[in-house]
């Protein structure tokens, strides 16, 4: 057993000799440092609790249960697999910065105290906004900008009601705090962001994307997984969670149809899944906040998986638009194989990891009588098939064969997504290896014979569907576009409003100043006509006037002396 | 599936395996529906209770997103450099 340390300590290790070394060194120090993160783990106790008294604060930097635990686990194995999947990268940016965003999210989940949280919140932020600009292009510097606002919009607003929380009860502990509480909406906010909440998430669709081919394998593995980590600790049961997941597992599904980039569609199907998570959550039972959390786990593996393909295909292309792919199973049989499994497992087909997750919550709404609900997540389920499950390989490795040259992706990358597919199958398949670490207690069953008969029936007839839609012709094609989403409210709306705004105040202004410029040039006149070199005050007096002047002067002296 | 092999069709390019997968899918379907007339599933909801209800639900959802988010596209679609002319306007 090793000696107890903090679990961030590793890859802030790491990404430190990481910057000073480089080569097959660095490759080893940077694939240890989850590894030995990971074995540390494996020996900690629940309940471990280190305290830090600060003047009058109580810090708790390092807190051990089975809810940070289990994140810890995912988190671990998460950055074990991105690190493996980056390390033909020569960029020290991108492995530094990896590592320490891979560490903050670690940190984050076992921060017992609001200020810790706060300050890996920010470090993750900080941090995996540098895999955006790594792609150093034009076009990532404007997006990594707008990535970042939204973090830091993020931490302040969890800074803020840290603080009043702080103020109100006197105590920074993290545990559940409640919409009741004073602050409490403030970090419900701030959590939301984080979890890509309606209307707050384009940080996700527009942020992913843009990121390096690795650099978004990481993103998708960590800040969305701590953020549902944070809302399931702060406020389980909280109700508008229910119909916000809800809505977040609808939404994104129509823009995912239409969507071209490839990687943009598997970012909106990102929040499709952090719908079911954020609903779960929502319910708050025992049942829900396990299939909640159990589904954060295997989201990082299978949506990781689908991104690594993706990041495969764009690595050894240069693309990812549908538009501009298709028929690369003859040259990438292996990535094509393991994106198929990633989409199998998205999908939530009978024998693999979202399957056993999902349901949880599906079950979990029909106990708790949410049957309205349950009809929209099955709708959302649906949903998912198209997308992710045959969409994505769909286009990227089958379709009209572009011809594109290619070849398979190199072989850490490989590994990296083998591994990822291989724990998609063994969760599924033996459900209790994960279900013995979910922090709830609720008995739970996921293959019972309706499970996976009503399962089955309704992805093979929603596959069905797909087939009649295109044979009948009635399939959306392809085609290079933008689609509007709601950051247009600040990409364009804000920016035309401005400008209007400006031009507005330009107009008025000239208006003003027309009245106002003949009345200053009148004076101008006026007054050079008096002062002015020719005006009559300045004109200069002759010697003869004084003198006269002063005769004047001195016979009223007189006269008032006389009198 | 050889990676050089540009010309030749792959094996998914085949009509004829194209089709055999086709009919492995209506069997499939086929089966799920009869196996839902056979068997007892517990239901819990009322619409659970209409017989192959997740059949029905699968298709319809799945057509249904797709026609939607067709006419999603009239509304929001826009050319790629939507943002960029933007950009260059306002600078």
């Amino acid at each position: 057993m090793l000696p107890d340390f903090h679990p961030f300590l590793p890859f802030l290790i790491a990404a430190i000799l990481a910057a000073f070394t480089k080569g097959h060194l660095r490759s080893a120090i940077m694939l240890l440092a989850p590894v030995i993160g990971g074995l540390h783990l494996l020996g900690l106790e629940t309940g471990t609790v280190v305290e830090y008294q600060l003047m009058e604060l109580t810090l708790i930097p390092y807190r051990v249960d089975a809810l940070s635990l289990l994140f810890g686990y995912i988190f671990h194995i998460g950055a074990f697999i991105a690190v493996l999947y980056s390390i033909h990268l020569k960029d020290t940016l991108q492995h530094v910065t990896g590592l320490l965003y891979a560490g903050s999210a670690v940190g984050a989940v076992f921060a017992g105290d609001l200020f810790t949280l706060f300050v890996f919140w920010e470090i993750l932020g900080l941090s995996s906004a540098f895999l955006i600009w790594a792609a150093r292009d034009e076009r990532s510097v404007a997006i990594g900008i707008r990535y970042l606002v939204f973090q830091i919009l993020s931490g302040v607003l969890l800074m803020a009601g840290a603080l009043w929380f702080w103020l109100e009860t006197g105590s920074l502990e993290f545990g559940e705090i409640g919409l009741g509480v004073s602050g409490g909406l403030l970090i419900f906010f701030a959590f939301g962001i984080k979890c890509g909440f309606p209307f707050l998430h384009n940080w996700i669709t527009d942020g992913y994307p843009a990121a390096t081919a690795t650099g978004t394998v990481f993103l998708c593995c960590f800040t969305t997984k701590v953020a549902v980590y944070a809302m399931a600790r702060g406020f389980p049961g909280t109700e508008a969670l229910i119909y916000i997941g809800a809505f977040m597992a609808c939404y994104p599904i129509f823009f995912a149809v239409i969507e071209n980039d490839l990687r943009k569609v598997l970012a909106y199907s990102m929040i499709n899944q952090l719908g079911f998570m954020v609903c779960g959550i929502g319910i708050g039972t025992a049942l829900a906040l396990n299939g909640a959390v159990a589904h954060a786990f295997n989201d990082v593996l299978f949506k990781g998986l689908l991104f690594m393909s993706m990041g495969a295909v764009l690595y050894v292309t240069g693309r990812t638009k549908a538009s501009e792919l298709g028929g690369l199973y003859k040259k990438m049989p292996i990535t094509a194989t393991l994106c198929i499994v990633g989409a199998i497992t998205i999908s939530a087909f009978p024998l693999v990891s979202a399957f056993i997750s999902k349901s949880m919550v599906m079950s979990a709404l029909i106990e708790e009588g949410h049957g309205i609900v349950w009809m929209f997540m099955l709708f959302a389920s649906a949903g998912v098939l198209e997308h992710a499950g045959i969409k994505i390989p769909y286009f990227a490795f089958f379709a009209h064969d572009q011809n594109i040259p290619a070849r398979e992706a190199p072989r850490n990358m490989l590994a990296a997504m083998s591994i990822a597919a291989v724990l998609c199958v063994a969760i599924g398949v033996f459900p209790a290896m994960l279900y013995s670490i979910l922090p709830y207690d609720a008995d739970y069953h996921a293959y019972d014979m309706t499970h996976v008969l009503t399962q089955l029936q309704l992805l093979a007839f929603a596959i069905l569907g797909v087939v009649f839609l295109h044979r009948s012709g009635r399939y959306p094609a392809e085609v290079p576009s933008v689609n509007l989403d709601a950051e247009w409210v600040y990409r364009r709306l804000f920016p035309r409003i401005y400008h209007t705004l400006v031009r507005a105040l330009a107009a008025v202004g000239s208006f003003l100043r027309r009245p106002l410029d003949r009345w200053s040039l009148g004076l101008m006149m006026g007054l050079t006509r008096t002062h002015g070199p020719q005006g009559t005050l300045a004109r200069t007096w002759p010697t003869g006037s004084m003198v006269l002047w002063v005769a004047v002067l001195l016979l009223v002296y007189l006269l008032l002396d006389f009198l | 599936m050889q990676p050089s092999d540009n010309d030749n069709p792959g094996w998914a390019d085949r009509p004829e395996v194209q089709q055999r997968i086709r009919y492995l899918l209506y069997f499939i379907c086929g089966l799920l529906v009869v196996i839902d007339l056979l068997v007892n599933r517990h239901t819990y909801l009322p619409v659970e209770e209409i017989p192959a209800f997740y059949a029905f639900y699968g298709f319809a959802a799945l057509v249904g997103v797709v026609m939607l988010a067709k006419a999603l596209r009239n509304l929001v679609g826009r050319s790629e450099d939507y943002y960029q002319k933007d950009d260059d306007h306002a600078a």
